[in-house]
């Protein structure tokens, strides 16, 4: 118990929980006994009001879904991912010479593919200046270092006609140690930074939880644009007060010459770049396409049965 | 209240409802953009509100029925009056109601102050207006847009900003105006730009596809965004919700794969029918599409394929 509370206290600043003892000296007197107390609280530094802490900085655990990190997905590559054939069509017409436009070079990864990363976070917390209780969270995430708030304070979502933003619009509360998050009003995106797109109608339902300086991020997206079914995404931290946010200024420019409106993209069925990844991982094509199907471990048995996939 | 209470009151909106009382008209949605300059969210179309210590500019007026709750609803927002109004085009979702907003309004010309708002336009409006083009009848008359500008743009120093009424030539219509608010950095689009809708391309007056696009890349010019490709310039669009550059970025970038696509089609010998049947438009149909409505996915692509296959001009 101890070393979870000093654990704590290194996060906070220093700041003593104090409902948080009352809560355990409760349970002390109710003769909940040292096992209850150690159970309270292992792992979870709190905040005044009870609810675990988050803030601090974090650091991204980079070998996660490395490819989508390091070198990027390859074009074509839509293997995992529960989307449909408009899904497909938009990916496979997909041409990366669009981030060629000056309009296109400083779009920062959505609220939804953030914690892909580049990602470490600094995540703090907005105070009422009069309660002191906490209204917010703000998390910086490390690529192009959006700021995200999640309002914590009971507000309703904006009007549908209010703006969307790369971040969207995000509410959270807390059951039990988990905060969970419901965001709207996010910008078009992506799911894969290949071409596979996400609406603006999508809707992401997050659940952060902390276990001692590990912090886990679950994430759901439900898009009824692009996807058959939700994506189901984890990502984890670790806690390091270390972690230093960089600024981090796109400036926009003309890097090649092209016409006014230029619009880079491939006609169906003209797209010679698909290719390159079934080929590469000797998987037909309609595999490399992607599918609902294949989130689920039944689909081993679809891959095995392949022609040559197994021994390759 | 008690229950019996309760079923009488069901049961007199069962009678009002079987005699087919008119349903009221739905409320606006106010939407804030800058201090001075609010979006006013109809069923149908946007209102763009724009105030200060010279008085009130409004942009495109919405229906008959809508009319009276933008006047309700600039009259929450200030009590300076209404100098001018705007029409971006001559469609009557946009201007029919222009009588009831210039009765509440004054105008300040050449020594007097009259006692209607000046309405604003592209020439091309108040000819289809006033019925001199297009064989539609007249209006009456207080709602046509006498004050027009011929050329390119009219500018107009108002509320201690520039602003710059800008024609837009075939594109929804043949007489497209955005106004751009300088000072403000806010761009009301009119019709040529819905974020959750295929543009309605009028091509009995005037419009065109490709000049759509051309509106919407010098817009993309106009704007400019703060960090991160977000914010900036704010976008106040015919109808849907209030956006920035990227929503401008990202509707070009859709049309112009469209109109790619179709025209692809259309040199390889497909009529209407069958470009129709391959589904140029599938992919982005479940954002901008509809199966109907006024303005059908089906109708857009018939636009966009008569548009692409007649002879250049």
């Amino acid at each position: 118990m101890g070393g979870a509370l000093a654990k704590g206290a290194d996060a906070r600043g220093g700041c003593v929980h104090k409902s948080a003892i009352a809560a355990a000296l409760l349970l002390a007197s109710a003769g909940a006994g040292n096992a209850a107390l150690a159970q309270y609280f292992e792992g979870k530094p709190r905040l005044a009001q009870g609810e675990v802490d988050l803030t601090g900085g974090w650091l991204q655990k980079f070998h996660q879904d490395s490819h989508e990190r390091k070198e990027g997905p390859a074009i074509g590559d839509y293997t995992g991912l529960p989307v449909n054939d408009d899904a497909r069509l938009r990916a496979n017409t997909w041409d990366p010479d669009k981030w060629t436009v000056p309009e296109h070079q400083c779009e920062p990864h959505p609220a939804d593919y953030g914690p892909h990363g580049p990602a470490n976070l600094q995540i703090s917390k907005i105070l009422d200046p009069h309660s002191l209780k906490t209204v917010a969270i703000q998390v910086i995430v490390g690529w192009m270092v959006p700021v995200r708030t999640i309002w914590l304070d009971g507000r309703p979502h904006p009007s549908a006609n209010a703006a969307h933003t790369w971040m969207g619009f995000s509410t959270g509360h807390w059951e039990g140690d988990t905060l969970i998050v419901e965001t709207t009003h996010l910008k078009e995106g992506w799911i894969r930074r290949n071409g596979v797109a996400r609406s603006d109608k999508a809707r992401l339902t997050e659940y952060w939880m902390r276990h001692d300086d590990v912090l886990t991020l679950v994430s759901i997206v439900n898009d009824p644009v692009y996807l058959t079914e939700p994506l189901m995404r984890s990502w984890s931290w670790t806690l390091d007060p270390g972690v230093h946010m960089t600024p981090y200024t796109c400036e926009a420019k003309v890097e090649v010459d092209r016409p006014q409106g230029f619009v880079a993209h491939w006609l169906p069925g003209t797209n010679p770049n698909l290719k390159e990844f079934p080929e590469k991982m000797h998987l037909p094509e309609s595999v490399a396409q992607g599918g609902a199907d294949q989130m689920y471990p039944e689909y081993q048995d679809v891959l095995k049965a392949l022609p040559g996939a197994v021994a390759k | 209240m008690t229950r019996r209470t309760g079923l009488c009151l069901l049961a007199l909106g069962a009678v009002f409802s079987a005699r087919g009382a008119v349903p009221a008209a739905p409320e606006l949605d106010v939407v804030k953009v800058r201090d001075n300059i609010y979006m006013l969210v109809g069923p149908a179309e946007n209102t763009t509100v724009a105030f200060g210590t010279d008085g009130v500019m409004i942009v495109n007026t919405q229906s008959e029925a809508m009319a009276p709750k933008i006047l309700a609803a600039v009259a929450r927002l200030t009590d300076q009056p209404i100098r001018y109004i705007v029409n971006t085009d001559a469609h009557a979702a946009n201007t029919a109601g222009n009588v009831i907003v210039t009765k509440a309004g004054k105008f300040i010309a050449d020594r007097i102050e009259s006692d209607s708002a000046s309405i604003i336009a592209h020439e091309n409006v108040l000819n289809r207006l006033s019925g001199v083009t297009g064989g539609d009848p007249p209006g009456e008359r207080l709602g046509w847009p006498e004050d027009v500008y011929y050329k390119g743009w009219m500018d107009m120093h108002f509320n201690g900003e520039a602003i710059q009424i800008i024609h837009e030539p075939h594109a929804h219509t043949d007489g497209d105006s955005v106004v751009f608010f300088r000072g403000s950095d806010v761009i009301a689009t009119g019709d040529l730009f819905a974020p959750g809708a295929y543009p309605v391309i009028d091509l009995e007056r005037g419009g065109s596809f490709q000049g759509i696009i051309d509106a919407l890349n010098r817009l993309i010019d106009l704007a400019v965004p703060d960090a991160n490709e977000e914010g900036g310039t704010m976008i106040i669009p015919g109808h849907g919700r209030v956006t920035d550059e990227y929503d401008l970025v990202i509707y070009r970038d859709m049309l112009t794969i469209i109109r790619d696509r179709v025209r692809d089609l259309i040199h390889r010998g497909m009529s209407l029918e069958q470009v129709q049947a391959a589904r140029p438009t599938r992919d982005y149909d479940g954002i901008y599409g509809s199966d109907a409505g006024p303005w059908t996915t089906r109708m857009f692509v018939a636009a966009v394929y008569r548009d692409l296959d007649r002879p250049a001009p």
